[in-house]
């Protein structure tokens, strides 16, 4: 399932390619409804993508909590990065980073 | 904000400290260009995580023209607290940036000495260019030359697979 909201991700970028630039384009919003999980999408100027799937059951997740946890995941991305003990393509085995991932979904659920 | 004549600094250090170790009586040019491409790849790493980094807020870069312009300025200006002066582009992939005083030249020199030295000093700056690059998705060959210090040009030519 994660591979098909990859292909709506990249049908969305390229759709977007071609129009206008003025908008903050990183985030995609909600992919596809499908019966039990939603989708968001979120992509970085250095491609990387970020793909978040949520279970429909729960209600009360609001847009902009969605925004806020692609941020953080945006964020703490970048200082996986800038380890330089982290080679680019490797498997991210951060510590720091599990654990403001786990946090995060903590918070949600 | 730290200052950014320590980065200088280091980064003279840096040239310094792999050109002190071919200590042997004969290094060939074998050895020197083993030096370059360590400081390149340094460059390249630290331009790897920057990449990642600095686009951050911006808006997505579409376009390879808009890429290159954020390296001339965004980059520029967080590196080097200046911009690029001039990009020229002949649209089929080979960019060339002009910097008319690169501030890790600029204190060396003012004209044609100490040109043959350095190329050492713009190797960390090309793999800092390369691995941007490579973090916004463009594959590239990035060299520099020097006509009269402090200016100097870097030619990025994208490899299109």
């Amino acid at each position: 399932m994660v591979h098909t909201s990859l292909d709506v991700v990249d049908e969305k970028i390229s759709a977007m390619g071609k129009a206008l630039v003025d908008q903050r384009e990183l985030y995609l919003g909600l992919l596809y409804p499908t019966e039990d999980y939603k989708v968001y999408g979120y992509v970085t100027n250095s491609k990387v993508k970020f793909v978040m799937v949520v279970d429909s059951s729960n209600p009360a997740l609001r847009d902009n909590e969605i925004r806020s946890m692609f941020r953080k995941l945006h964020n703490s991305y970048t200082d996986v990065m800038c380890n330089p003990f982290y080679n680019p393509g490797d498997r991210i085995q951060s510590r720091a980073f599990d654990s403001m991932v786990t946090s995060m979904m903590i918070q949600v659920c | 904000m730290v200052d950014a004549v320590l980065f200088e600094f280091l980064h003279t250090e840096m040239v310094a400290e792999l050109w002190a170790h071919e200590a042997d009586p004969d290094p060939g040019p074998g050895e020197q260009k083993m030096n370059l491409l360590v400081l390149e790849s340094m460059g390249f790493r630290v331009g790897q995580a920057l990449g990642e980094r600095l686009p951050r807020e911006t808006l997505a870069l579409r376009e390879e023209l808009d890429v290159l312009k954020f390296l001339c300025k965004d980059l520029w200006v967080a590196v080097f607290q200046k911009q690029m002066d001039s990009l020229r582009t002949n649209h089929q992939g080979t960019y060339v940036l002009q910097d008319s005083s690169f501030p890790l030249l600029v204190r060396m020199a003012s004209g044609l000495q100490y040109v043959e030295e350095a190329p050492k000093f713009l190797a960390f700056t090309c793999g800092l260019l390369r691995g941007t690059l490579s973090t916004l998705g463009i594959k590239s060959l990035v060299t520099a030359s020097v006509a009269a210090l402090p200016a100097c040009r870097f030619q990025v030519v994208v490899q299109r697979s």
